[in-house]
């Protein structure tokens, strides 16, 4: 009997050939199995190509899952805490899903493709989990992550540049809306989705026009400043966005070893999305009970003075440090476009309501020799980035 | 039309019939529905063959626990009492077990036999106490919990140092190891085996075999009866007793599902599609068709529902009847030990080997057989002169790998028969009728999901704080007002009522508390 040969070493995903082709610096990780760029040639002006342009990031290593059956909605209902029946098709749902103790396992975004007919997007891989949910249900559940190429196409020039490529009905796509288009033959699947908090769109095909789209979508592009994207840059304007990721705001509960690590959706600020007139869902108990007897931690937005980095820092309630830490920085940056010193936390209740004071210890480097300093931050209730173009619906020409 | 109870009980098994008696007997109005046409589950006795009863699938009480034959008055009559067991040699040379003596064994043996039943004796009174309150649930600060676990610490240190060693280095252990390193009579080795491995998945050399010895023993010290009447007359006992407390039994009403209404119980939907409402709803039924086939996964958590999906049920025992013109004559047994219980477990690898083909969904060759002639004590269940035989007969997987057609039954049947023609060459030319039932009959005949008579495969990590899954372990399963009853719940099967009577006591604390 003759084997196929083991693939070794990373996967490059169908657009590898053009990213190869504009990449100056070789600088690449892994990201569940792909190479996936940190930057291409310079991440500033990849961050720039986000806010003033547009930038477009190869999202196919995305973990997906095609979700279909007569008992797609009950399980995905079960699934996640929010109500699925509100999403229609032609919608997508942000969507976080716990295990039985109310904790996240992860975050992602959920396409109702077509009636009855769901796909599943998340950073991490839960196939596991979303089978074992599937027990009881008439449901089958397809890992398609290589089967779909993807593109995040971001900025405030995304919809001039979509707009030169023949998409009927495009001006009419809102935020959180899908819609299908024919793409040489094949079919297109746009979203107006994106991690950057900004006017954007995802793009999804097959991966044999996985070239043929990125070539049409440079060409459309060349006059409206597009450019390709590498992580770095997607994670400042994450960042910029409020917007969470699973390892740096969270762990998956699945993969956490003692207990207390792990966090709930109230505790990551996403009491909006549990919806506890729901009878039953996943956590659902834990919650409850998390809601009536009060939560351990809370999410902040911190507003941080001066412009040293906070990465990692811890959070305390005075400048003194008395008392302990209350909490710390899960992520951080500088933010260019809000010419802010912004970061993500977790500090412990009460503390951290919408703006209270806190203070973070910050160490830094300078000519190797290491510095501290307690600076003094506002938690914030918006995000830092959230301009209304990201609304408008038709968007504006930029 | 809805009718309106303060408790229903799915299914008339004895532990439903238990739960439902203590309920009204503390006042609650309740309703018991039972699928099959009798009432009792798995203790019943009914007509295999023209004029021919038997205990259709239980055959002997082992541990009808004395609690709930004193707070529900029983007196059941008993054909056989505390019976012997005798081990077959083929050479007619058998050995007799009773209590702590042995015979048939040389004297080494039998004095070893005293020692290991007294420490058996000891650690399974110690198991008993623990069989008739709720297990305490772990990883909680519940004061009661953890008195009891604090308890459970202190009765086993209580032991003393040595015994408490002994204690902690059998419990997860195998029988084999132990019988072993103790005795040298085959014979004595090979039943003590069988009496570790009835009615599980397991072979003598399964770890935590022990265990399963000890949860025999635990009932009653491993005394045997046999009910006048068959098992059958211990449900209508219990029926009559529940019936005179005050709880409807309604039989032949196979329950559909389990009403969850914005996850809290309802009620119950009949297939008939009568509706019963209630705010308590206790299941008889396994852990299994409780939850995923009567209320339904998406009423419960991805991980628990898990739990239950992945729990051990695989029914490995058989049951055999025979319907028999006269006594088969066994060299070396008198006509009185027909009443006794009669095993052919050659030796402690003849039971192992029988095991093996199990492991690999086939039916053992050359099986381990326990039998009793119910009718030789008691007349009612077979014409005059005639006689049934009843006989636990294993291994038959539950999955066979060919699946249990008709020719695989009568090959099955035959083997047994085979058997134990080495002991009783005349058996044959004796039967007039015969009747298998197979884990397969035994999940559609008595509704149990795998056909295991402990509901749930009685092992260390499916046992008391943790029976039958994590989450379900005190009665309560995850949706309110849904309880279990049965042998899945702690501590196990067996006809002991334990665990309906457990069930009803947590039910009605519950009430008190709130």
């Amino acid at each position: 009997m003759k084997h196929e040969p083991v693939h070794q070493g990373r996967l490059k995903s169908p657009f590898y050939s053009r990213l190869e082709r504009l990449d100056t610096v070789n600088e690449w990780h892994q990201w569940k199995g792909y190479s996936s760029a940190d930057q291409l040639y310079c991440s500033d002006t990849e961050y720039f190509a986000i806010r003033n342009a547009t930038g477009v990031f190869d999202l196919t290593p995305m973990t997906k899952y095609r979700i279909t059956g007569p008992d797609a909605l009950d399980y995905l209902n079960r699934l996640v805490t929010r109500d699925m029946a509100k999403i229609r098709p032609g919608r997508v749902a942000y969507a976080v899903w716990c295990d039985d103790n109310g904790q996240v396992i992860d975050d992602g975004t959920i396409f109702h493709l077509r009636e009855g007919e769901y796909r599943l997007c998340s950073q991490e891989r839960h196939f596991a989990w979303l089978k074992a949910a599937a027990i009881g249900f008439d449901v089958t559940i397809t890992h398609e992550t290589d089967d779909v190429a993807a593109l995040a196409v971001q900025g405030p020039t995304s919809y001039s540049v979509l707009s030169k490529m023949n998409l009927e009905g495009l001006e009419e796509l809102k935020p959180f809306g899908l819609m299908h288009f024919d793409f040489q033959g094949s079919e297109l699947m746009i979203s107006r989705t994106g991690f950057t908090g900004d006017l954007g769109y995802e793009l999804w095909i097959d991966p044999d026009k996985a070239e043929a789209l990125w070539d049409a979508l440079f060409e459309a592009g060349e006059l409206h400043g597009i450019r390709a994207i590498g992580t770095t840059a997607l994670e400042m304007a994450r960042i910029e966005a409020g917007y969470l990721a699973a390892y740096e705001e969270f762990l998956p509960a699945d993969e956490t070893v003692r207990t207390g690590v792990s966090r709930s959706p109230l505790e990551l600020g996403l009491d909006w999305l549990v919806d506890f007139k729901k009878p039953n869902f996943n956590g659902r108990r834990a919650l409850a009970e998390e809601k009536r007897n009060g939560s351990t931690w809370r999410l902040v937005k911190l507003d941080i003075e001066g412009n040293k980095e906070a990465h990692h820092s811890y959070i305390f309630s005075n400048a003194k440090a008395r008392g302990g830490n209350i909490g710390f920085v899960t992520s951080a940056v500088w933010s260019p476009v809000c010419k802010q010193n912004i970061a993500l936390g977790t500090v412990k209740t009460p503390h951290g309501k919408p703006g209270d004071t806190v203070w973070v210890e910050i160490y830094y480097q300078r000519e190797m020799h290491w510095n501290r300093k307690m600076a003094k931050a506002t938690v914030v209730d918006k995000p830092f980035w959230f301009p209304p173009r990201r609304g408008a619906t038709p968007p504006g020409p930029y | 039309m809805t009718d309106k109870y303060d408790a229903i009980v799915v299914g008339a098994g004895h532990n439903g019939l238990v739960c439902s008696a203590l309920l009204a007997k503390a006042g609650k109005n309740v309703l018991v529905l039972e699928a099959n046409d009798q009432v009792g589950g798995a203790a019943v006795t009914r007509e295999f063959a023209d004029g021919y009863s038997v205990s259709a699938c239980a055959h002997l009480l082992y541990q009808l626990q004395p609690e709930v034959r004193k707070e529900l008055r029983l007196s059941p009559k008993l054909a056989t009492e505390d019976m012997t067991t005798i081990a077959l040699a083929e050479d007619g040379q058998h050995l007799r077990i009773k209590g702590d003596k042995v015979k048939g064994v040389s004297d080494d043996d039998a004095r070893q036999y005293r020692r290991f039943r007294k420490r058996m004796t000891r650690f399974a009174d110690l198991l008993r106490t623990y069989f008739n309150k709720p297990p305490p649930r772990l990883g909680t600060k519940n004061f009661k919990d953890l008195l009891t676990l604090a308890q459970l610490g202190f009765d086993i240190r209580r032991l003393g140092k040595e015994e408490m060693q002994e204690f902690l280095r059998l419990i997860g252990m195998n029988i084999h190891d132990e019988v072993t390193e103790r005795f040298d009579s085959p014979l004595l080795k090979g039943a003590i085996s069988l009496d570790a491995v009835l009615g599980t998945h397991l072979g003598p050399r399964s770890p935590n075999t022990i265990m399963t010895y000890l949860y025999r023993q635990a009932g009653d010290h491993g005394r045997a009866s046999a009910p006048q009447g068959g098992m059958g007359a211990i449900s209508d006992e219990l029926a009559q007793a529940a019936r005179a407390a005050g709880v409807t039994i309604r039989t032949s009403m196979p329950v559909k599902r389990i009403v969850v209404d914005n996850g809290r119980v309802s009620g119950v939907e009949t297939e008939s599609g009568e509706t019963f409402s209630s705010y308590t709803v206790i299941s008889n039924a396994d852990p299994k068709r409780t939850v995923m086939n009567l209320v339904g996964a998406k009423h419960v958590e991805t991980g628990f529902g898990r739990r239950i999906h992945h729990l051990r049920a695989r029914g490995n025992a058989a049951k055999l009847h025979l319907a028999l013109d006269g006594l088969p004559s066994i060299k070396g047994l008198d006509k009185k030990d027909f009443g006794q219980r009669i095993v052919i477990a050659g030796d402690e690898h003849y039971v192992e080997r029988a095991f093996n083909p199990a492991k690999y969904g086939e039916f053992s060759p050359h099986p381990v057989v326990e039998m009793t002639f119910p009718s030789f004590r008691d007349e009612s269940l077979a014409p005059t002169g005639k006689h049934v035989m009843s006989a636990v007969v294993q291994y038959a997987p539950y999955g066979l790998k060919e699946g249990w057609d008709d020719a695989a039954k009568e090959a099955f049947k035959q083997a047994v028969i085979t058997t134990i023609a080495r002991y009783a060459p005349d058996i044959e030319q004796r039967i007039t009728a015969s009747e298998l039932l197979t884990p397969a009959d035994i999940e559609s005949e008595f509704h149990i999901t795998g056909g295991h008579w402990h509901h749930a495969e009685l092992t260390l990590d499916q046992f008391l704080f943790v029976r039958p899954v994590n989450g379900a372990a005190q009665y309560k399963l995850p949706i309110d007002g849904l309880f279990l009853c049965g042998a899945g719940a702690h501590p196990g099967g067996g006809v002991s009522g334990a665990a309906g009577r457990n069930a009803a006591r947590t039910i009605l604390r519950r009430e008190k508390a709130l």
